[in-house]
């Protein structure tokens, strides 16, 4: 084991940007299984349909991450279909529905994936932009623009979605229909219309998320298996529905494995993460920051 | 009326005598069936899938000489996903539903090791595909693999001497928690423990690491003089991208040596000059002659482009080709498909394939193995055809291919054209 605080200091600083990529990649799924308990086990293939949009997207000449931007629109629509699709067929049947909706998503995971292979081949996509494959020199010091990019978007999304949900009509709305969606139809409200709005934003943020993944690293149809895990992972760890606490479970998660990544080894890297994750579950079953 | 069905009877006619030119007459006896998983997607799915074309290339190129015993040549393969769970099940489907009569096993070590028992159980004839040490503990008598190494030092010698050259006293290993990476990684740490070559760093990360850069950093930090690393694609690419990013330390004279994925035509242009200044082994280089290659690699180049996998297709595709000719040679010289006198006859002829030469030892593996180490030099980004030319990949070892001295220390090679 090699150990100098100087090593320290770095593993936390990368900690943090690495921790704010985990956010940023989790809190779309923060607002749909979170905030909407719909078991969207897909989140992590409509990333990766994001990050293969932005990739023909930045083809044309645009920047990855306006790419990601301007395709949050169509991501929009497209969450607001899968919604009422996944509504009409399973959620509006009863609880028991929303267990086979998961079959549902992992089916739609799996035609997302299947699809971009038959599209695309299985051959890694990476794009180019001035920030991918450089670093910020500091002293001794050298960070990743990449992980520079994934650590600003990733305090964007937090920062925006954080004052929708508590400054906007609709924001409020949607964390009311979270908490209590007889009371919010008592008041006159489609709790309906407004989750099918929620799961829209949650998959706009998702096109970002993606473009975000493919400037991080090179992405492939099947990749979408590795986040399934990290994701749910930091959405249970922040306390279901909490942007905040999304972000800061993913630097939670980002600085141990960093941590444990330099100094102990890699292979304790997983380990450290869930074995976090049942650790604060036993003390606060709600998560950090749920109530 | 009668006119009409006259012109019907002529098309029918015309038809079944066009349909009969340009293929050969088969025997009754239905196909030669031939059986493989075969990752298709997941991380080893592009070296799949390009190794896919070049067995169909056999295929037919078989059944135009009237196929094995004069019967049409069948492949059927299924996609394990690069999912060793899932490897067992499609092999016994191919065995008890699809009842084949050969079998090709998967590429790759991780997706192999979990049929060798059973293969081994019932007695069958396996040809390996680019696995990895996979029949060291099972010792299979009936195993053939088509890569051209067989134990440790036949992968890693080439690059440890080539450190040892630029004077090396120290050594990081990073290695994929993993089958193919761990059997590589025990083999290396043993033989540069022969050469008094200390390990200063020596990390195990899990597969679902995305992000290397933390231990780039540890490397750095413990200053070796060689940085052997063992990693599956996905890996390889992230690695070499948080090396140009953080760099690895002056101190590092020789980088790479096991990167698989580095051979991939993809990779390589999406990694493009990042590329330069890495050590790493490789199966076939341009400039390397054998009977056959060429014409081989211009028929593949076409398929490929139609089916969207690797262009120049150096890596897999050949030796996935001399599979088929192995296969070929062993039936048409015995005049059987019983597994046991096909593994005699493969055991003790020397085969003639693409990849040159081949004449197994007793535990399967090539008798002379061929891995080059072979160092990037002068690659440009966004270019795939430059790969086709011979100084982008200077070999270093071994000393019968070797076109060119290593560039040490590692950041000026870096730079080297």
């Amino acid at each position: 084991m090699i150990f100098s605080f100087d090593l320290l200091f770095e593993a936390v600083l990368f900690g943090v940007l690495l921790g704010c990529f985990y956010a940023a990649v989790s809190i779309g799924l923060s607002v749909s299984f979170g905030l909407l308990d719909v078991p969207h086990v897909a989140h992590p293939a409509i990333m990766i349909l994001g990050s293969y949009c932005t990739y023909i997207v930045s083809g044309w000449g645009l920047d990855p991450i306006l790419s990601g931007i301007v395709l949050m629109p169509a991501f929009f629509v497209l969450g607001v279909l899968i919604y009422r699709f996944y509504y009409e067929t399973f959620e509006r049947r009863g609880t028991e529905a929303a267990v086979r909706g998961l079959a549902f998503f992992f089916g739609l995971a799996f035609i997302i994936e299947v699809g971009l292979i038959l599209a695309f081949g299985v051959d890694q996509r990476t794009v180019q932009a001035p920030y991918i494959g450089s670093s910020l020199a500091l002293g001794d010091y050298r960070i990743p623009y990449r992980m520079l990019v994934a650590f600003g978007v990733a305090l964007v999304l937090t920062a925006a979605l954080t004052l929708y949900l508590s400054k906007t009509f609709t924001g409020r709305a949607i964390k009311a229909v979270a908490q209590d969606e007889p009371a919010l139809r008592l008041m006159g409200a489609n709790p309906v219309r407004i989750k099918q709005w929620a799961f829209g934003i949650a998959t706009g943020v998702s096109a970002l998320a993606g473009a975000m993944l493919i400037i991080v690293g090179p992405v492939e149809p099947a990749m979408d298996r590795v986040y399934i895990g990290r994701t749910f992972c930091v959405v249970v760890l922040a306390g279901l529905g909490s942007m905040t606490g999304t972000l800061a479970a993913g630097l939670i998660l980002g600085i141990a494995e960093s941590i444990v990544l330099m100094m102990l080894g890699a292979s304790w890297a997983p380990a450290v993460a869930f074995g976090l994750l049942l650790i604060v579950l036993g003390i606060r079953p709600q998560g950090l920051f749920g109530r | 009326m009668r006119g009409s069905r006259r012109k019907v009877l002529k098309a029918g006619a015309a038809l079944a005598a066009a349909s009969a030119l340009p293929g050969k007459a088969f025997a009754q006896a239905g196909p030669v069936k031939i059986g493989m998983s075969m990752p298709q997607t997941g991380s080893l799915g592009a070296g799949g899938q390009a190794a896919l074309v070049a067995l169909r290339l056999w295929v037919d190129d078989v059944n135009q000489r009237g196929g094995l015993l004069n019967r049409k040549v069948e492949l059927i393969a299924y996609d394990d996903q690069t999912n060793p769970a899932n490897v067992p099940g499609i092999y016994t489907k191919l065995l008890d539903v699809d009842k084949v009569d050969l079998l090709i096993a998967p590429y790759g070590t991780v997706p192999t090791a979990p049929i060798m028992p059973m293969v081994k159980q019932r007695n069958l004839l396996l040809m390996g595909n680019f696995s990895f040490q996979v029949n060291a503990k099972v010792q299979h008598d009936m195993w053939f693999n088509n890569s051209p190494w067989n134990d440790a030092s036949s992968w890693s010698d080439g690059f440890v001497k080539a450190g040892q050259e630029a004077g090396a006293k120290s050594i990081a290993f990073l290695a994929a928690d993993q089958e193919f990476a761990q059997n590589l990684a025990n083999g290396a740490r043993e033989l540069s423990k022969k050469a008094n070559i200390k390990a200063v760093y020596d990390q195990n990360y899990p597969p679902t690491t995305t992000d290397f850069s933390s231990l780039i950093r540890g490397i750095r930090a413990a200053r070796p003089d060689m940085v052997f690393v063992m990693s599956y694609p996905n890996d390889s690419v992230a690695i070499i991208r948080a090396v140009n990013e953080i760099g690895v330390g002056s101190s590092v004279q020789v980088f790479g040596g096991g990167m698989v994925g580095l051979q991939f035509t993809p990779i390589m242009t999406s990694l493009g000059s990042l590329l330069n200044g890495v050590l790493n082994y490789n199966s076939y280089v341009p400039g390397m002659k054998y009977p056959g290659i060429e014409d081989f690699l211009s028929r593949y180049a076409k398929r490929a482009a139609d089916a969207k996998v690797d262009p120049l297709g150096f890596y897999l595709p050949p030796f996935n080709y001399a599979i088929g000719q192995m296969l070929e040679q062993a039936v048409n010289a015995t005049k059987s498909l019983e597994h046991r006198r096909l593994a005699e006859y493969l055991r003790k002829n020397e085969m003639k394939t693409v990849v040159g030469p081949i004449r197994y030892d007793k535990m399967g593996e090539w008798a002379n193995p061929r891995v080059v180490q072979a160092q990037f030099r002068g690659v440009a980004d966004k270019d795939t055809e430059q790969f086709r030319q011979a100084g982008k990949q200077v070999v270093i070892y071994p000393e019968e291919y070797k076109t060119g001295n290593v560039i040490t220390p590692f950041e000026k090679a870096r730079s080297a054209k």
